[in-house]
C-alpha cells in the first residue's frame, strides 16, 4: 500500500461509513429497529459481515453493532509527514467498508424493492441484477468448483468507449471469467456500454452488472465470501479462513477502469484483504510487494489491450484457453447465450424440423481426420430466418476407443457448440435443438464449423481416447431421416447396458475429486448405481475421464472387501476416502441417508433429509426456492452438509440417482420418499413411475406429498395417510 | 574536528561534550581517555577468582610459542588459559542473564501483586496477550476473570526463577527442531536462578574446567536470559502496561525543555516510568511546577527505561547511555531519576557541577552521594509524586548556565512482534506472510537485529550507523533495541521516509507498501525476547526452514559493553543465530576458545559468534551470512511466478 492509497483508502472508508450510519438513522426512524432487511434468498445474510464477523443481520436494528464495529475499524488519517504504518490501518478500512456498503445495499432493497432484478437474466428496464441469490450461487457456484469459471474480474468505472469495454469483457469471457460490474466513471457504466455494443449481458453470459453504484462491488465479494461458507465449509466469522480459502482458490481481481476515486480505494483495500489485487488503467501508485495476495497488489496504468493478460498474471492464474478455428468467439462464457426473435439466421430442431446428433466409432481407416463435409444447404445458401433438419453425425477412430465412450463424446456436443458466441443450443440425441445468429453469421460462421469446433475440443479433451475425427453435417430432410432412424436403435441399445449394470457386478469404481479445488476433504466415490451428486458425472463419465487424464481427479477405486451390502459399505472405497479426504473422513455409506452418509461438497443438485415424523425421507432439488418440511430451505441445507460433511439424516445426491435401483436403498429405497417439489415430481415422473411400478407401487408418484400439500410434517402427513404412503409401514428410521 | 569524532558522530553530544569542559564536569569521554582499557583483562586472560592469583596467562605476543612454554603458561591452580577465558565468559553471561532475570523476577512478582489488586493504579491492559500467554502456558480460561488466570500465570511465571528440575516454560514456543537440538546437548534451562547460581558454581575455583563444556553450559545459562527472564519480563510487562504499537515521538537532549520541569527516568525497569508519566500528567503538580515559575513538566526518557516508555506512551528521549551525564551538562535537568542497571556513578560527580538532582529509587541500586526516594508499588502513585515534587522544588536551583542543543529527531517505535503481525496484514489477514514472501522473492535479503549498548571505546553512536546503513542499503530489514536503537533514531533511520533515501530498491518498496521504517525500534534491551518471538513467527509461518538457524538473518552488537550483551550473544547465537560483536571481545587472547564460539558453535547450534570491529566489514560479513543462508534455502535465484490452474489448486491442502 502506497500512502497516497492508504490515504484516499481511508479517506474513503470514512465517507462510506458515514453514509451508512445516515442512511441507517433515516431507515430506523422510518422503519424502526425490528423491520426485516437482507438480500433476497439467501442463507447467509448479508454475506460478507456473516462471513467475516459472524453476525447475522436480520433486522434494522442488527446493523447498530456492525456499524459500531465500522467506526472501531475506522484508523485516524495517514499523516502527511512521518505517517504510521497504513498498510494494516487501510486494509482494515477497506474491511469496514464492505460492511457498510452491505448496509447501504440491505436498505436499498428495504427502500426500493425493486431497484434490482431478482432473477438471472436484465431486463428491458432494468439492467441491474443485485444481489446473487443462492440459487444463483450454487448453480454459478459449481463452474468455480469445476473450473469451468477460474474466478472473476471485478469492474468498476466503465472504458473509454463502448467498443473497448466489449473487447476487455470478450477478452475476459473467453478467459472462461466471470465480469461483475459495478460504479461508474464520469456517469458511464461498463455494464451501460456493453449494451450498447450490442453484448448480451446477464448471469448466462457471465456478465454480471451487480449495480449501478461503487456500493454493489459487495454482491462480487459477497459472492466470494458465500463461497467459502458454502463450498469450502468455513465457519461463518472464522475470517481468517474464509479470507486465505479465497486467496488460494478464488482467482478474482479488480480492474478499475477510470479515475480512482478515494470510495474506489477503500473498495479495493477491502478486496486486498482477500487476496484479490487490483488492475487499474490509470497512473495511480503501485504497490508491488506480495503478502497478502499471491503476487503484486497494485497495478497501474495498464493499456486497455493489455490489461485482462495483466490482470491474469498479477493474480497468478493459468488459463488454457483453446484456439477453435472458428470465426467467433469461443468458451463457456457464452454458454448462456440466447438467440431470439430476429436474431435468428437459422433454426434447426426444437419441433420445428427434425435435429440429430450420434457419435459412432468406426475402424482406423475408415475414417480421414479433420474431415468435415456438410451435406445438402449451407448457411449461405438459405435466407435468413430459414429452417432446417441437421443431423450432426461424427465418426471417430482410435485404438483406446470404446463403444461406452460415444455417449459421453456425443454429450460433450451440446456444451461445445454452445460455446460459440452467437450459437445456441439445447437438448441432445434426437431432441437437439440449435439456433445460429445473424451475428454469428455476419461474422463469416457456416454450418461446417460446428464440425470445426467439435474436432478441435473433442480432440483437445478426448485426445487420449481416440486418435481419429471426421464430421458430416446433413441438412437434407431424407439423410437427417436416416441418420435419426440408425442413432435411435443405438440409443436404444446403450441405455438398455448402463441399466443392467449394477454395483454388485462391478469391482472397480471411480473416485472424482475434482471440486477439491473448493472443497478440500470432499472424496465422491461414483458406481454405477450412484452416479455423482452433482448430477454431472456417472460411472462411465469417471472411467472415460480417467483414462483420458489416468493422474486426474476420476481414480480408480478397487472397492474391495463388502463391509455392509445393504448399506453400501466397502474396505477399498473407504480406505481410499480416508486418504483422498486428507484424513478427515475415514467411512461412508452409498446406499444409506440414515447412517454415515456420504458427503457432499456443497454442489448437489439435491438434498435428501428424513422426516421422522413421516417415516420417510424427503428430497429437495436446488431450483426449488421455497420451504420444505424438514424446515430448511435447499440453501440452508446445503450450507449444513456443505463442505465435506457426513451428517447422518441428511445425504446430497443426483436428480437422476433417486431413480436409480440404490437409492436409499439401505433406508428402505424411493418408497420412503414422502415428499418433494412438485417441479421435481414432474421433470422425473416419467422414470420415477417405472422404478415405483419395479418395486411394486405403480400409482407411487401420486403419494408422494409436494408444496401444494405442505410444506412441514405436520400438513403433509395426513395426506400420507390418506393415501397409504408406503413409509408409514416401514419399520421407523430412525431405528 | 577529527578527534571530535572520534568520541560522537552525534552533535548534540559534542556540543555537551565542549560545554562540560566549560564547565569542569567530568564526563565518561574524558574518562575513557584516562583510564585506558586493562589489555590482559580485555582479552579474558587474567584470572581472579581465587586469592592464589591474579594469574595472568597471556598468549606471547609475536613469537611462537614451545610445547613447554605453553604447558606453563597456566595459572596457580593449572587451570590452562582455555580454561580462564571460558570461566571469564561464562561469568558475563551469568552476570547478563542475572540481571535480566531479576528484572523479570521483579516483573513477574510485580504482576502477581497487580492480578491480585494490590497494586492500586495498575491493571490488566491486553486482554489479548493475556489469553494468548494463558494459552502457550496451558492455563485455563474457560469462563474465569482476567484476574484469576493473571494470578495463574503470575504464579507460573514466578516459579520459573526457583524451579529445580523440567524445562523452561516458555522454552516450548521456539520451533521444533530448535527444541530439539536443545535437549540433545543438554541445554535446556530448568530454572533461571538456577541456572545462575550453576554457572557461577562451575566458575568457581577448581570446578567445570572443560572449556567447551563451561560454554556449552554458557547456553544454557544464556537461554535462561533470552527465553526466561527476558521473555517473562517482556510479556509480563506488556500486559499490565500495554502491548506496544506504532508511536510518532521525538529524540536526542534537544528534547528537554528551556522553560519546564525537566526530569530525566533512566534505567531499565519500567513499572515507576510507568507511573511517572501518569504522575506528570497531574494537573495538581503542574499547577505546583507553575507556582515555582515552570511552564510545566517535561518527562524524558534515557537508556532502556526510556525506550520502554517512548514504546508504550511516545515520551520521548533524551538519549542512549554515553549522553547520560551530558544532559546534567545541559544546565536544565532537575532531577535525573534511575533505577538498576547502565546508571554510571559518574552521574553524581557530573551533577555536583549543576543543580541536578540524582535520586534512585530501587533497592538494590543505590549510589553514594545520591538522594535515595524508594519507589513502592504498593504505594506507586503517591511515591512518584514525592519524586516528582523534589524536582518542581529544585527548579529554582536552575542557574544561569542552560544550554540545551537545538538537535532533536522525529522517529516511530513501538514494533513488537505482535504489531508487527497486525501491520503486515491488518485485523483480518495478520501474519508473518508478507516478511517471509518478501524475503523469498529476495526484495528483502534478509533482517538483522543491531543491538546493545553504547562504548566510548568506540565514538559514540558512529559505529551503528555505519552498520545499519551498509544493511538497509543492502536490502537487509534491520531491527534494533536498546541504545543501538536510539542511535539510529537520533539519525533520522526510524521515519518511513528513511527507506526511499538510505535502503535497497527492494526494501524501500516493501518499507512503503507496509508504510514502515527501513529501521524498527523493537524496544528495550529485554525486548530481544520479541526478536526471538518474531524469528520463531518466522519459521513457523513457513518457507524459510524449519529452525530459527535456517532464516536469513543476523544479529550484531557493535558498541557494546555491558556483560547483558555477552548473555544476549550467547543466546542469540544458541538460538542458532549468527551474531557479531564490534568494540572488542572477551576471549581474544585465547584462540581455542575464540574457536569455539567462532566456528564449533554452528555445527552445533547453527548459530555462531564472530567479533569485527570495523562496522562496515561486520555488516559484509551479515550479509555474507544472510546471502549463505540464502542460498541453502534456494532462494538466492529469481524465481519465476507460479500460475495456478485447477489441478494445482486442488492440490493445496
Amino acid at each position: 500500500m502506497s500512502k497516497i492509497i492508504a490515504s484516499a483508502a481511508i479517506r474513503g472508508a470514512y465517507k462510506i461509513i458515514e453514509r451508512a450510519e445516515k442512511q441507517w438513522r433515516e431507515a430506523m426512524d422510518k422503519h424502526g429497529a425490528n423491520e426485516p432487511v437482507g438480500f433476497p434468498n439467501t442463507a447467509y445474510y448479508l454475506p460478507i459481515i456473516y462471513g467475516i464477523l459472524g453476525i447475522k443481520v436480520e433486522k434494522l436494528g442488527d446493523m447498530e453493532q456492525v456499524l459500531k464495529r465500522c467506526r472501531a475499524l475506522l484508523p485516524p488519517p495517514v499523516r502527511e509527514s512521518h505517517p504510521l504504518p497504513y498498510l494494516a490501518p487501510a486494509l482494515d478500512a477497506g474491511m469496514a467498508t464492505f460492511f457498510a456498503e452491505e448496509i447501504i445495499e440491505a436498505i436499498r432493497y428495504l427502500e426500493q424493492p425493486n431497484f434490482y432484478l431478482k432473477g438471472e437474466d436484465i431486463t428491458e428496464n432494468n439492467i441491474w441484477l443485485g444481489a446473487a441469490n443462492d440459487v444463483i450461487l450454487r448453480k454459478r457456484g459449481i463452474e468455480f468448483v469445476d473450473g469451468t469459471a477460474p474466478g472473476f474480474a471485478a469492474i468498476l468505472g466503465a472504458a473509454p468507449t463502448p467498443q473497448i469495454a466489449a473487447k476487455i469483457a470478450q477478452e475476459l469471457q473467453e478467459k472462461n471469467l466471470y465480469v461483475f460490474m459495478a460504479a461508474d466513471y464520469n456517469g458511464q457504466r461498463f455494464a451501460e456500454q456493453l449494451i450498447q455494443a450490442g453484448v448480451q449481458i446477464g448471469w448466462p453470459t457471465r456478465l454480471v452488472s451487480f449495480g449501478p453504484d461503487v456500493s454493489a462491488t459487495v454482491f462480487a465479494m459477497g459472492f466470494a465470501t458465500r463461497a467459502a461458507m458454502s463450498f469450502g465449509g468455513i465457519e461463518p466469522g472464522d475470517f481468517r479462513k474464509i479470507l486465505i480459502y479465497n486467496k488460494d482458490r478464488i482467482f478474482a481481481f479488480a480492474l478499475p477502469l477510470g479515475y480512482v476515486t478515494d470510495e474506489w480505494y477503500a473498495n479495493g483495500a477491502g478486496a486486498i484483504n482477500w487476496g484479490f489485487p487490483v488492475i487499474a488503467d490509470t497512473p495511480i501508485p503501485e504497490v508491488l510487494p506480495s503478502g497478502i495476495c499471491t503476487y503484486e497488489h497494485v497495478v497501474s496504468n495498464i493499456p486497455h489491450d493489455r490489461i485482462v493478460a495483466r490482470a491474469v498474471e498479477v493474480r497468478g492464474l493459468k488459463v488454457t484457453v483453446t484456439e477453435v478455428p472458428i470465426p467467433v468467439a469461443f468458451g463457456p462464457a457464452f454458454e448462456g447465450e440466447r438467440v431470439r426473435g430476429d436474431d435468428i439466421y437459422l433454426e434447426a430442431g426444437g419441433g420445428r424440423t427434425q435435429m440429430v446428433e450420434w457419435v459412432t466409432s468406426k475402424r482406423m481407416d475408415e475414417v480421414e481426420d479433420g474431415k468435415i463435409e456438410v451435406i445438402g444447404p449451407e448457411l449461405a445458401d438459405v435466407p435468413a430466418g430459414s429452417r432446417l433438419p441437421v443431423a450432426i453425425a461424427i465418426e471417430v477412430a482410435g485404438r483406446s476407443m470404446q463403444e461406452d465412450y460415444e455417449p459421453i463424446l456425443e454429450r460433450q456436443i451440446h456444451h461445445l457448440i454452445n460455446y460459440a458466441q452467437g450459437v445456441m443450443h439445447i437438448g441432445q440425441r434426437d431432441i437437439a435443438w440449435i439456433r445460429v445468429s445473424k451475428q454469428a453469421v455476419e461474422k463469416g460462421f457456416k454450418l461446417r464449423h460446428i464440425g470445426a469446433l467439435l474436432h478441435a475440443k473433442l480432440h483437445q479433451d478426448f485426445g487420449r481416447i481416440f486418435d481419429k475425427m471426421q464430421v458430416r453435417i446433413y441438412t437434407e430432410t431424407d439423410k437427417v431421416k436416416e441418420i435419426v432412424e440408425k442413432a435411435r436403435e443405438v440409443y436404444r441399445t446403450r441405455d438398455a447396458r448402463i441399466e443392467g449394470m449394477t454395483d454388485e457386478t462391478t469391482e472397480t469404481y471411480y473416485s472424482c475429486t475434482l471440486c477439491q479445488s473448493f472443497a478440500p476433504s470432499h472424496v465422491c466415490v461414483i458406481s454405477p448405481e450412484r452416479t455423482g451428486l452433482c448430477g454431472s458425472y456417472n460411472w462411465m463419465d469417471c472411467k472415460a475421464a480417467y483414462e483420458i487424464n489416468p493422474t486426474g481427479p476420476n481414480q480408480p477405486v478397487p472397492k474391495g472387501n463388502t463391509i455392509d451390502g445393504r448399506l453400501g459399505q466397502w474396505q477399498g472405497v473407504n480406505d481410499f476416502v480416508f486418504k483422498a479426504s486428507r484424513q478427515k473422513i475415514d467411512h461412508y455409506n452409498f446406499y444409506s441417508i440414515v447412517n454415515d452418509p456420504m458427503t457432499t461438497c456443497g454442489c448437489c443438485e439435491a438434498i435428501a433429509a428424513v422426516l421422522p415424523l413421516c417415516n420417510g425421507v424427503m428430497t429437495v432439488n436446488r431450483d426449488y426456492t421455497g420451504d420444505t418440511p424438514c424446515g430448511m430451505k435447499f440453501t440452508t441445507l446445503a450450507g449444513t452438509i456443505g463442505g465435506g460433511l457426513s451428517t447422518p439424516g441428511f445425504v446430497g445426491h443426483g436428480k437422476y440417482n433417486i431413480t436409480q435401483r440404490k437409492f436409499i436403498k439401505g433406508d428402505g429405497g424411493l418408497l420412503r420418499i414422502v415428499w418433494m417439489p412438485k417441479m421435481l415430481k414432474e421433470e422425473i415422473a416419467e422414470r420415477l413411475k417405472t422404478r415405483a411400478a419395479e418395486m411394486g407401487a405403480p400409482n407411487f408418484l401420486d403419494m408422494i406429498a409436494d408444496e401444494t400439500i405442505g410444506v412441514t410434517e405436520e400438513e403433509i402427513l395426513p395426506f400420507l395417510t390418506e393415501k397409504g404412503h408406503p413409509a408409514l409401514g416401514m419399520e421407523p428410521i430412525l431405528g | 574536528m577529527a578527534e571530535k569524532e572520534a568520541k560522537s558522530i552525534d552533535l548534540a553530544t559534542l556540543e555537551m561534550i565542549d560545554k562540560a569542559a566549560q564547565d569542569g564536569a567530568h564526563v565518561v569521554f574524558e574518562r575513557a581517555e584516562t583510564t585506558r582499557p586493562c589489555p590482559i583483562g580485555a582479552e579474558g586472560s587474567c584470572c581472579s577468582i581465587c586469592a592464589m592469583g591474579p594469574c595472568r596467562v597471556m598468549a606471547p605476543k609475536g613469537k611462537q610459542e614451545t610445547l613447554e612454554d605453553r604447558r606453563r603458561r597456566v595459572g596457580v591452580c593449572g587451570a590452562t588459559p582455555e580454561t580462564i577465558s571460558a570461566r571469564n565468559f561464562v561469568r558475563k553471561i551469568a552476570a547478563g542473564t542475572a540481571s535480566h532475570g531479576d528484572h523479570g523476577r521483579v516483573v513477574a512478582k510485580f504482576f502477581l501483586a497487580v492480578a491480585k489488586g494490590e497494586a492500586p493504579g495498575y491493571e490488566i491492559k491486553d486482554e489479548q496477550k493475556l489469553l494468548q500467554l494463558a494459552l502457550d502456558l496451558g492455563v485455563t480460561i474457560g469462563d474465569r476473570s482476567n484476574k484469576d488466570i493473571a494470578v495463574d500465570i503470575g504464579n507460573l511465571m514466578i516459579n520459573e526463577f526457583g524451579k529445580q528440575e523440567g524445562e523452561l516454560l516458555f522454552l516450548r514456543r521456539a520451533p521444533l527442531k530448535r527444541q530439539e537440538i536443545w535437549r540433545k546437548n543438554g541445554v535446556m534451562p530448568r530454572g533461571i536462578d538456577m541456572e545462575v547460581a550453576e554457572a557461577m558454581h562451575r566458575t568457581h575455583m577448581g570446578t567445570d574446567q572443560d572449556y567447551r563444556d563451561l560454554l556449552t553450559a554458557g547456553v544454557r545459562t544464556a537461554l535462561a536470559d533470552g527465553w526466561g527472564g527476558s521473555m517473562i519480563a517482556t510479556e509480563l510487562q506488556d500486559i499490565i502496561f500495554g502491548t506496544p504499537a506504532p508511536v510518532l515521538s521525538s529524540i536526542n537532549l534537544g528534547v528537554l525543555a528551556e522553560d519546564k520541569v525537566n526530569i530525566i527516568i533512566h534505567g531499565h525497569e519500567p513499572s515507576l516510568a510507568e507511573m511517572m508519566a501518569t504522575v506528570c500528567q497531574d494537573p495538581e503538580l503542574i499547577e505546583y511546577a507553575k507556582t515555582k515559575g515552570a511552564k510545566g513538566i517535561n518527562l524524558a526518557g534515557m537508556c532502556c527505561t526510556a525506550n520502554e516508555m517512548l514504546m508504550r506512551h511516545g515520551v520521548p528521549i533524551a538519549g542512549n547511555f554515553l549522553q547520560q551525564e551530558l544532559a546534567i551538562v545541559t544546565g536544565a535537568l532537575e532531577a535525573i531519576v534511575v533505577d538498576v542497571q547502565c546508571i554510571m556513578q559518574g552521574l553524581v560527580d557530573t551533577a555536583s557541577c549543576y543543580h541536578t538532582k540524582v535520586i534512585t529509587t530501587d533497592a538494590r541500586a543505590k549510589i553514594q552521594g545520591a538522594t535515595h526516594m524508594p519507589f513502592e508499588e504498593h504505594n506507586a502513585y503517591e511515591s512518584a509524586k514525592a519524586i516528582v515534587k523534589a524536582a518542581i522544588d529544585n527548579y529554582v536551583n536552575r542557574g544561569k548556565n542552560v544550554r540545551i542543543p537545538k538537535y532533536k529527531q522525529d522517529m516511530i517505535a513501538g514494533f513488537s512482534h505482535e504489531t508487527i503481525n497486525y501491520l503486515l496484514g491488518g485485523m483480518f489477514r495478520a501474519s508473518y506472510r508478507p516478511l517471509n514472501d518478501n524475503i523469498i522473492n529476495g526484495r528483502i535479503r534478509g533482517v538483522a537485529a543491531v543491538v546493545g549498548c553504547n562504548n566510548p571505546r568506540t565514538p559514540h553512536d558512529a559505529s551503528n550507523l555505519i552498520m545499519v546503513k551498509e544493511l538497509i542499503k543492502n536490502d537487509v530489514l534491520v531491527v534494533q533495541t536498546g541504545c543501538m536503537a536510539m542511535a539510529s533514531g537520533k539519525a533520522g533511520l526510524m521515519v518511513p521516509e528513511a527507506a526511499k533515501e538510505f535502503a535497497g530498491p527492494g526494501l524501500a518498496s516493501v518499507c512503503e507498501a507496509v508504510g514502515i521504517p527501513p529501521v524498527l525500534h523493537v524496544g528495550a534491551c529485554i525486548d530481544n525476547s520479541r526478536i526471538l518471538m518474531s524469528t520463531t513467527a518466522m519459521v513457523k509461518d513457513g518457507g524459510l526452514g524449519d529452525d530459527i538457524s535456517d532464516l536469513p538473518v543476523a544479529a550484531a552488537a557493535p558498541e557494546w559493553m555491558s556483560e547483558k550483551a555477552i548473555a544476549i550473544g550467547q543466546y542469540a547465537v544458541g538460538s542458532g543465530v549468527f551474531t557479531v560483536f564490534g568494540c572488542n571481545f572477551p576471549t581474544t587472547g585465547n584462540k581455542e576458545v575464540s574457536d569455539f564460539l567462532f566456528k564449533e558453535m554452528e555445527e552445533i547450534f547453527g548459530g555462531m559468534w564472530a567479533f569485527e570491529p570495523d562496522p562496515l566489514k561486520a555488516a559484509q560479513l551479515m550479509i555474507a551470512h544472510i546471502d549463505k543462508k540464502r542460498k541453502a534455502l534456494g532462494i538466492d535465484k529469481a524465481r519465476e511466478r507460479v500460475l495456478y490452474d485447477m489441478a494445482m489448486r486442488r492440490a493445496l491442502e
